[in-house]
């Protein structure tokens, strides 16, 4: 029963327990035996709150017991992002500066999972401060791709992607900036959306980029991803830029997607920059057959052109670095996390300045430097004033691409996971990993990642993007594309 | 594009060498209160140096008559109520601090001895 | 060094940037509570300390406020401007950037007019902006200062108070003025704040700030490099450092040297300035637009609306006092070089007789404030309690030595009026058997004094006087007490 408990669908589980017919605690239980068996060889998680899990767990099977009408996930168990701040749980957003953090309160997100029933497992590993497209930056070593451990499993949400592909959790939360939810869900073969910026309260993400930073959901299925994005998203007065309009309504999108199994009526359009010289020849082909695939469920596929997608890395290579240099200021040993070098003689600055580099790893120390030199004075507008132009002719770009279709698709990344240390010591041989999602990113507009077959024997994403405040056209295209295709997590190899 | 399945090229001949040198790295990382090491340094210098080539890329486009984005979302004038709300319980504030002495968080000396 | 030949050989230039904190209840961009004061740490949350993830909500309040002080300068208001980070480390700023505008400021271009001894002198408003005050930072060892600490203490109430900048333009040709328009301009900036109820503008506690800039340069040449002093921190300093930068500047200048562009720090007790921080170090500030807070575009039909619903300002409240009040032009004048005439002002607008109001502050307060080495406007108390003071004495509640004990309390308490009155047990005594009774006991211990009154030496009395008001604490109407010591003494009228 165990095993079958934790091969289920978020949706399956919820019905199972809100029909009385498996208890939370079971399910729970079911998945933190799991992580006990795999997690050794994954390293998906940072943290795993045992204690936490059954008690949440517990609560959900007392309140179905006191006749409570439970929510559509209650009971369902979910792996954490530690970039998403949890009251009395450490939350180090993978790096040293924040190590033995017990944040004295809760994310907005944290509380709605908590207000919804759905059981906390832990905390899962990334790439420091969300900085990467590898899980390799994390200060508490690299998390393996459950497909092949050998393997990176993505950035910088690797930790949720690979829990939800290992079986380890049916659903994950993640944060996206460029890319870290849709290209961990594409190397390991799961569904991940980031939702149009603004949806998601960002009050309690450890901030990265804040004016790209965007939590979403992880799933095995799209409706398990839309499921969970409705717990997620709404409006939230704690976070100035959230919008205050009503979700978009992405479980009716993913249900109807499923079952009309059609997209008659539907224009996708194909994003010329997003594809060809540079590409992996597998990811291609996997992207060329789903291309085909949405036009025998009746889409009608037309080409656009985004000229100005070209410059998406080089803004978001400034405007990333240039806010996260302003953001992660705050970690100076002052009032909470690290402090080193305080030996009575050393002044503030000396020990803010040697605490920051034995707390940051080079990832964030090189982007430290880059974001502080874009925004000093006499190279503002060379460099991040620039970039913010590119901003807005790739929102143009995008504005003229939705005239003509209704979606937009591509493959999600250029590549299938590499292996682990390959690209380490290249920072740009590893910043090109985001290439396809940096321009929804730097537009605010949702897209998502979908399994679309496999290439050498790993999985590829295809991301499918819409206008902002239309994630559920993601969400329908995805459910009918996924309804149509083979499943691709079927393949995936038993870990020992 | 370059192939990006490739080792990334190392600094290219075509760029002019040295925008951003080891001196500059350093004052940058001052700046940001990174002690950076010397082997830190000569790694960054080129790396940075890369980055910088690469994104530099912005300059061929934008023009004057493009406004910048700062905001993916436009929304303007988004307020809370001049209302208290509790604050978060002194003993919980102050649990975080690395050294915390009458109640206040202990900083080294603002001013090295010789100032 | 003289300072009347310094004028002759040099013209000076000022101006000033002073720093507001708004009287709001919570503070800028979170919900904890502004009030001044309180135990250290306590009134500070996840954003106030930038605790990760933690996010900025603007509070409504202090745009508005900052609005209606832009307004009330003359000043034209942004369409739509933004927050902007201003970048750098201190330990007093949780965030290591402070929350700020830069060249999007909410107000600008406007002007106030100062008088000073007769002439009337505009003062360019450059900009009015809104940001978010520090922590403050006690520095412990033997020095008690910066220099030479041993170590830092940070206390985090203070992060994230709203704080206004209002700037103004440089001031050329006041003169030899300069020290006094600074002071005027301080003084009725001050007057419009309170005016405008939007801070406590007590400098003592550091609700209202300045710095002032002062350069100097030879007739008809290119202003001078400027200096930045900073710590001044009550308007008779206003005054104080604009007068001793002004000495010193020449010194340097007539040495041959050149004035180093820096912060200087104003000391209290030499009245002189110090140097600090050199602006060639100054550190580049990397400001860019805040991307937590969205814009601000008030709606031009809202800040119609505050503008209409501004208050009587000081200047049009003197011409009321002039011509409605009856105030003469001599006592105008009288009170605007006490610095008094906007207290009188408020005072009687609050329900005070305006000759009620006038002695008060040219009186008893303006002896209080000599006595602190404040001006009259730093005293910690309202023009609003000093017309209560006045209304309990009309209403015979209090005679005017309790009235002054009243004061006293509120000076040195800072509670209001009627709690000092309730605290301290003020209240004439108009018992009459206890004041006979008192009377008798006075009379009986000075028989020498009693035999001169009833001998017909009628101004003994006084000292009889004197000793019942000490036997009920001050607490009796004396003209009464006068009354039954000379009804006692068989020589009433």
């Amino acid at each position: 029963m165990s095993d079958d408990l934790t091969r289920m669908t978020a949706a399956e589980i919820a019905a199972l327990i809100a029909g009385g017919e498996v208890a939370a605690v079971e399910v729970a239980q079911a998945h933190l035996d799991r992580i006990a068996a795999v997690d050794q060889s994954v390293h998906a998680f940072l943290h795993v709150d045992t204690a936490g899990a059954l008690d949440a767990a517990k609560a959900v099977d007392a309140a179905r017991a006191a006749g409570t009408v439970l929510g559509p996930l209650a009971g369902v168990p979910l792996a954490m992002k530690d970039v998403v701040v949890t009251k009395d749980l450490p939350t180090t957003a993978g790096s040293k500066i924040l190590e033995g953090w017990h944040p004295p309160y809760d994310a907005t997100i944290t509380r709605r999972i908590k207000d919804a029933g759905i059981v906390m497992l832990g905390k899962t590993n990334m790439d420091e401060f969300a900085m990467g497209s590898s899980t390799e930056n994390s200060a508490y070593g690299p998390t393996h791709n459950p497909w092949d451990l050998s393997r990176i499993p993505g950035g910088s949400s690797g930790g949720s992607s690979a829990a939800v592909a290992a079986y380890e959790a049916p659903l994950a939360i993640g944060t996206d900036t460029g890319g870290s939810i849709r290209q961990p869900a594409a190397v390991t073969g799961i569904v991940g959306h980031k939702p149009t910026y603004g949806a998601v309260s960002r009050y309690g993400l450890v901030a990265f980029s804040s004016s790209l930073d965007q939590a979403g959901p992880f799933g095995r299925t799209v409706l398990d991803a839309a499921l969970l994005h409705e717990v997620m998203a709404g409006h939230d007065p704690c976070d100035s830029t959230s919008i205050d309009a009503p979700i978009a309504p992405v479980v009716a999108a993913a249900r109807e997607g499923a079952e009309l199994s059609s997209l008659a009526g539907v224009r996708v359009g194909v994003v010329r920059e997003l594809g060809g010289e540079g590409y992996q020849a597998g990811v291609v082909a996997s992207f060329e057959a789903a291309v085909e695939t949405l036009r025998g469920l009746g889409a009608e596929i037309v080409e656009v052109s985004c000229p100005n997608f070209d410059y998406a890395l080089a803004a978001y290579y400034l405007i990333a670095p240039s806010e996260c240099s302003s953001n992660l200021a705050r970690f100076d040993g002052v009032r909470y996390g690290l402090r080193v070098g305080d030996d009575g003689a050393n002044s503030l600055e000396d020990v803010m300045s040697i605490t920051r580099e034995a707390g940051f790893g080079a990832e964030v120390k090189r982007r430290i430097i880059i974001g502080t030199y874009a925004l000093s004075s006499g190279y503002y507008d060379a460099y991040y004033g620039q970039a913010q132009k590119v901003r807005t002719l790739i929102a143009r770009d995008f504005t003229a691409a939705f005239a003509r279709a209704d979606v937009l698709v591509s493959p999600t990344s250029p590549f299938v996971a590499f292996g682990i240390g390959e690209r380490i010591d290249d920072p740009m041989a590893m910043y090109v990993n985001d290439l396809c999602t940096l321009p929804a990113s730097l537009a605010g507009t949702p897209a998502i990642s979908v399994p679309c077959g496999l290439a050498d024997g790993l999985p590829v994403g295809l991301q499918i993007m819409a206008p902002a405040m239309a994630d559920d056209r993601c969400y329908r295209v995805a459910a009918a594309f996924e309804a149509a295709t083979e499943h691709v997590l079927a393949s995936i190899p038993e870990l020992s | 594009m370059p192939d990006a399945t490739e080792p990334s090229p190392g600094p290219r001949v075509d760029e002019p060498v040295g925008r951003l040198s080891r001196a500059d790295v350093a004052h940058l990382a001052r700046l940001a209160r990174l002690a950076v090491t010397d082997d830190e340094l000569d790694i960054f210098a080129g790396q940075l140096d890369v980055i910088l080539g690469a994104v530099a890329r912005v300059g061929e486009v934008a023009s004057d008559d493009i406004p910048p984005t700062s905001h993916a979302v436009p929304m303007t004038n988004v307020y809370r109520v001049d209302e208290v709300v509790p604050s978060l319980p002194r003993e919980a504030v102050l649990a975080c601090a690395p050294a915390v002495e009458d109640e206040k968080f202990r900083v080294p000396r603002i001013l090295a001895e010789d100032a | 060094m003289n300072y009347a030949d310094v004028i002759a050989r040099y013209e000076p230039v000022i101006g000033l940037e002073t720093h507001v904190e708004l009287s709001t209840a919570s503070k800028m961009f979170c919900g904890c509570s502004t009030e001044f004061g309180a135990e250290p740490n306590t009134h500070t949350c996840a954003v106030c300390l930038g605790l990760p993830g933690a996010l900025p909500v603007a509070n409504e309040t202090a745009i508005e406020s900052t609005i209606r002080i832009g307004l009330a300068l003359n000043c034209s208001i942004a369409a739509w401007c933004r927050f902007a980070r201003k970048n750098y480390f201190y330990p007093d700023m949780p965030k290591n950037f402070q929350t700020s505008q830069y060249d999007e400021p909410l107000c600008v271009e406007g002007y106030l007019d100062v008088e000073v001894e007769g002439n009337t002198v505009r003062v360019g408003i450059e900009r009015v902006h809104l940001e978010e005050d520090t922590g403050k930072n006690t520095h412990v060892g033997t020095s008690g200062r910066i220099h030479g600490a041993d170590y830092s203490l940070v206390d985090y109430n203070r992060a994230g108070i709203p704080l206004v900048e209002i700037v103004t333009k440089p001031v050329p040709g006041t003169g030899a003025l300069a020290p006094e328009v600074a002071k005027a301009y301080v003084t009725e900036l001050r007057n419009i704040l309170r005016t405008l109820g939007v801070s406590d503008v007590r400098m003592e506690q550091g609700s209202l700030r300045c710095d002032v800039n002062t350069s100097l340069n030879l007739p008809g040449a290119e202003w001078g490099t400027r200096t930045e002093t900073k710590n001044v921190n009550s308007l008779r300093s206003v005054e104080r450092a604009v007068r001793s930068e002004i000495l010193r500047q020449a010194e340097v200048l007539d040495g041959g040297g050149r004035v180093t562009q820096e912060t200087r720090h104003f000391q209290e007790t030499t009245g002189d300035t110090r140097r600090g921080r050199s602006k060639e170090e100054a550190t580049d500030y990397r400001y860019f637009p805040e991307p937590d807070l969205v814009p601000i575009a008030p709606d031009p039909d809202w800040v119609e609306s505050l503008r209409v619903a501004l208050p009587e300002l000081p200047a049009a409240r003197r011409v009321r006092l002039r011509d409605e009040m009856g105030v003469s032009a001599e006592d105008l004048v009288q009170m605007s070089n006490a610095g008094v005439v906007d207290l009188v002002g408020i005072t009687t607008f609050a329900g005070a007789p305006v000759g009620e109001a006038r002695n008060w502050w040219l009186g008893y307060l303006a002896q209080k404030a000599n006595e602190r080495g404040v001006e009259p406007p730093d005293l910690p108390i309202t023009p609003e309690q000093v017309a209560r003071v006045i209304e309990l004495v009309s209403s015979g509640s209090l005679s005017v030595a309790l009235a002054r004990q009243a004061v006293d309390g509120v000076l040195e308490t800072g509670s209001d009026v009627d709690e000092v009155v309730a605290e301290r047990g003020l209240k004439v005594v108009s018992d009459t058997g206890a004041l006979e009774q008192a009377a008798d006991g006075a009379i009986a211990a000075n028989p020498d004094i009693a035999a001169k009154v009833r001998g017909g030496k009628l101004s003994a009395v006084g000292a009889l006087v004197g000793a019942v008001m000490k036997a009920t604490r001050g607490q009796a109407d004396a003209a009464a007490v006068k009354q039954i010591l000379l009804d006692r003494l068989g020589v009433g009228s």
